[in-house]
């Protein structure tokens, strides 16, 4: 009995002690970010520019937006319609395999190797240079994986009744696609929309090479442009001020948790949905 | 309700997508020659403030052209104008044989000058330039040797793309060129550091580190050391007293369109040179 | 002359309809494509690398000058695994039993609080986490074991937390996954809530926790930025635990803007022996996963 109460003890003491190391790094690490960074944070920082004297982070705002428009303008249309191919109309076979290989294995790949292969690929083969456009399209084919799977998800989550019930009324396929499942599984989709989101803007090693690190506003999107978060990665490794970085690493804090409350929000909205079918 | 905030939130998605493209489209993309008044600058850490000096106060003056410095390093600015992904390159060393056989044009805009730099707390204030190859090539191992305090060296260097490097390390024999072929007998474990700024951030926060950086970076965070009794001023590389400098190139590659023609005859104009010698030497 | 247009109709609809089903196979074959172009190009670029080099000079080589053409990446491998090893080995320990506390006994409204915080955490960019690693434990680590600092720990360590998130919310998810039958089952047969939880619940989540240190295991390995912020990146083999390294995914990063020829070469071949980590490391941990299926 002796016994286990001196390993009952010693777990208790293990548990307790993991979790406040977790969650009081974690805190910590938080914490003193914001409160390094708030106080830097006033309306100047946020809109002017990266000039001179100046020290705003208004183009890296822009070029990081830039970036988040055109890689989801690439990789969601063809995400949504590879996970409607996957889910509506494969029969498994080997094709189905390969494809879901891939996307498995595409989501695996380190982010510097996309960096490497959009360098060489994008900037310098296909003559892009450092852009926003080299950036956005390597982006895309990273967060393509995320999309489809997401999407996948969402629309395996639509009951078949609706699909039996629209072609009982005489619907074809891509009616039924369009005008039922989609729109049941937006929310769904939406996730993947904002969980991409929430993945391109923590992404530097594929950004730092494709879409360069100038510190002016692009003027579109063959110009090249410092997204947040390279931008804090130059902050950092230069040293040239701790304001400035604790101040756009604060920013950064939150924007990833405006993303993630947003994702929550339409994730508990689904889980309510479905739960009450 | 729920429906109508999520058909809102996909419109709004869309238009934030529809209008990145639009800008995009806006504005024709640039031929690779920068001829829509567009130039991209890309090379040296070490020449690209001075290079975003230079662009700021040519595009005051030119407010068509819009110029983008970017520092990656030495090496990649030679290498990305010889692959045509940018319209100047920039180095801070001279150019290898190899490069030279890559026929580019070389444009000297200034000198300047690579100070050693330690620690502000670092009671060591001058040093031979025997003692800074023995360091960097890891044969003095501990402060004490110099008459500092009993504490390892900690050697800072750069990436070996970089130009203040290859200049550094060329200047100061820690790296020795046989049959075409360079070996460096730099110390296996010494800090790599990327970029002029990262290792000025590293000795600035660690009292027993050494290092070396562009003049025009020095500050009072850091304490430059007097080499062989010469201090690291411009005006002592100016008169070639301070035995470690190395020249500012910037590079072209075949025909130059008209845009950066005029650029480079801004830098190289007395205008240009007014503000290259607030840090650096003027070539003239 | 009714009949026939409603045919006409109809034949043009299923053609829309094959039509739009291409297009939608297309779609998924981008993914395909998008893949055997990336990895068709590393291996393209990587593989005749190292064959140059020498497979054996290439891997276990322990130098790397690419000025003198010396391509040696062992240093790098041994930092990249001690590295992923030791953030995985102590996030592992360190989440497991933080999920433990989440799932089992932390009252409810304290779980509610920190579940979204924690997965607000695995969310957090890696830049972030080696900005802190920069200015907190990197001076530190110099004030405590001198040596600058900058050190195989200092990755540990920022590696640890970056996957200490993604550990916790999936083994928590995972724990609560279990059915309550389980729990109750062993409770009623009298034994302790802590050995409930050790030898029924745990074993019962097994899967989840594994899965959890997969993707922490990819995230560790894969970790880039962050890494060059804190680890000195001297190619070498550490002396210890304080001594500088300089990992897989550095080299790439540090080295990738200016090489050209064989060192452009010998990063892709970098980037090929990192896939291949991957995919034996997911292989292992899927057969790992697949065997516990079995058994249960």
């Amino acid at each position: 009995m002796r016994k286990v109460r001196i390993a009952d003890s010693i777990l208790k003491f293990l548990i307790i002690g993991s979790s406040l190391i977790s969650i009081g790094a974690l805190l910590w690490i938080v914490g003193y970010i914001v409160i390094n960074g708030l106080p830097h944070i006033t309306w100047e920082f946020i809109s002017t520019e990266y000039k001179g004297d100046q020290t705003g982070i208004l183009p890296m705002i822009i070029s990081t937006a830039y970036i988040i428009g055109l890689s989801l303008l690439i990789s969601v249309p063809i995400g949504i319609c590879s996970a409607i191919y996957l889910v509506e109309y494969s029969k498994p076979g080997n094709l189905i395999r390969c494809i879901r290989f891939a996307t498995e294995s595409l989501a695996g790949i380190p982010s510097i190797i996309y960096g490497l292969f959009g360098y060489i690929f994008f900037v310098t083969a296909l003559k892009l240079r450092m852009s926003i456009l080299s950036g956005s399209i390597t982006l895309s084919i990273m967060i393509l994986p995320l999309i489809i799977r997401t999407t996948e998800e969402a629309l395996k989550a639509v009951p078949n009744s609706y699909r039996e019930g629209s072609f009982a009324l005489g619907a074809s396929k891509l009616t039924t696609i369009t005008r039922i499942i989609l729109p049941s599984a937006i929310q769904g989709i939406l996730t993947a929309v904002i969980l991409s989101v929430g993945r391109i803007v923590g992404e530097t090693a594929a950004l730092y090479l494709t879409a360069g690190m100038v510190t002016r506003i692009p003027d579109d999107i063959m110009s090249s442009g410092r997204s947040l978060s390279v931008h804090l990665y130059m902050l950092a490794k230069e040293g040239i001020s701790f304001e400035q970085a604790f101040a756009t690493a604060t920013v950064l804090l939150i924007i990833v948790a405006v993303i993630n409350f947003i994702a929550n929000m339409l994730a508990s909205r689904i889980k309510k949905a479905t739960t009450a079918r | 309700m729920k429906k109508r905030i999520s058909k809102l939130s996909v419109v709004l998605i869309s238009a934030l997508c529809l209008s990145g493209i639009f800008t995009g489209c806006g504005v024709t993309p640039s031929t690779p020659n920068g001829t829509n008044g567009k130039l991209s600058i890309v090379g040296s850490t070490s020449v690209q403030p001075l290079a975003q000096e230079l662009a700021d106060a040519y595009t005051a003056k030119n407010k068509d052209v819009k110029i983008d410095v970017q520092g990656v390093g030495s090496t990649a600015g030679i290498k990305a104008i010889n692959d045509g992904t940018c319209d100047i390159g920039t180095s801070s060393r001279e150019l290898k044989t190899e490069e030279k056989a890559w026929k580019l044009t070389e444009h000297i805009i200034a000198l300047d000058g690579i100070a050693v730099v330690v620690n502000p707390k670092n009671s060591v204030s001058e040093i031979s330039k025997e003692q800074i190859t023995k360091i960097f090539k890891g044969e003095i191992k501990n402060w004490k040797e110099l008459g500092g305090i009993d504490k390892e060296i900690i050697v800072v260097s750069r990436e070996a793309g970089s130009g203040t490097r290859g200049a550094f390390d060329e200047l100061l024999k820690i790296e020795e060129k046989k049959d075409g072929k360079t070996t460096s007998y730099l110390k296996a474990d010494a800090l790599i550091a990327e970029g002029n700024g990262s290792v000025k951030a590293n000795i600035a926060s660690k009292e027993n580190a050494i290092g070396y950086i562009s003049l025009g970076f020095l500050d009072n965070s850091l304490k430059a050391l007097k080499v062989d009794g010469v201090e690291a001023t411009v005006a002592n590389v100016k008169n070639k007293s301070y035995p470690i400098s190395r020249p500012f190139i910037m590079l072209t590659k075949g025909e130059e369109n008209a845009t950066v023609k005029s650029f480079l005859e801004y830098i190289k104009g007395d205008e240009g040179q007014k503000i290259v010698s607030e840090k650096y030497i003027s070539i003239k | 002359m009714e009949k026939s247009k409603l045919k006409i109709k109809s034949w043009k609809k299923a053609k829309i309809e094959k039509v739009v089903e291409h297009m939608f196979l297309i779609c998924a074959l981008i993914a395909i494509l998008s893949l055997l172009v990336i990895i068709g190009f590393i291996f393209a670029k990587g593989l005749p690398a190292i064959l140059k080099i020498g497979i054996v000079n290439f891997i276990f080589g322990m130098e790397w000058k690419p000025s003198e053409e010396v391509f040696g990446i062992f240093p790098m491998i041994v930092a990249s695994l001690l590295g992923t090893a030791g953030a995985v080995l102590l996030s592992t320990v360190i989440g497991v039993f933080t999920a433990i506390f989440l799932a089992e006994i932390a009252p409810n409204w304290v779980a509610n609080i920190f579940r979204p915080g924690v997965e607000l955490l695995a969310g957090i960019p890696s830049v972030i986490y080696g900005f802190f690693g920069l200015i907190v434990f990197v001076p530190l680590i110099d004030k405590w074991f001198g040596g600058g600092g900058n050190s195989l720990l200092a990755v540990i360590v920022i590696l640890t937390i970056m996957v200490l998130p993604t550990i916790i919310s999936i083994s928590e998810m995972a724990l609560r996954a279990v059915p309550k039958e389980y729990k109750e089952g062993s409770l009623a047969l009298g034994a302790t809530h802590l050995q409930t939880i050790f030898k029924v619940l745990i074993p019962a989540a097994k899967s989840g926790i594994l899965a959890s240190i997969v993707l922490g295991t990819g995230r560790a390995i894969g970790e880039t930025m962050a890494v060059i912020l804190v680890a000195g990146n001297s190619p070498i083999l550490p002396e210890s635990i304080f001594g500088r390294v300089r990992t897989l995914t550095s080299n790439i990063a540090l080295e990738m803007g200016y090489a050209f020829g064989l060192h452009q070469e010998a990063l892709f071949a970098t980037g090929v022996v990192l896939f291949v980590f991957i995919i034996v490391l997911n292989l292992i941990l899927n057969l790992m996963l697949y065997r516990m299926g079995e058994k249960a």
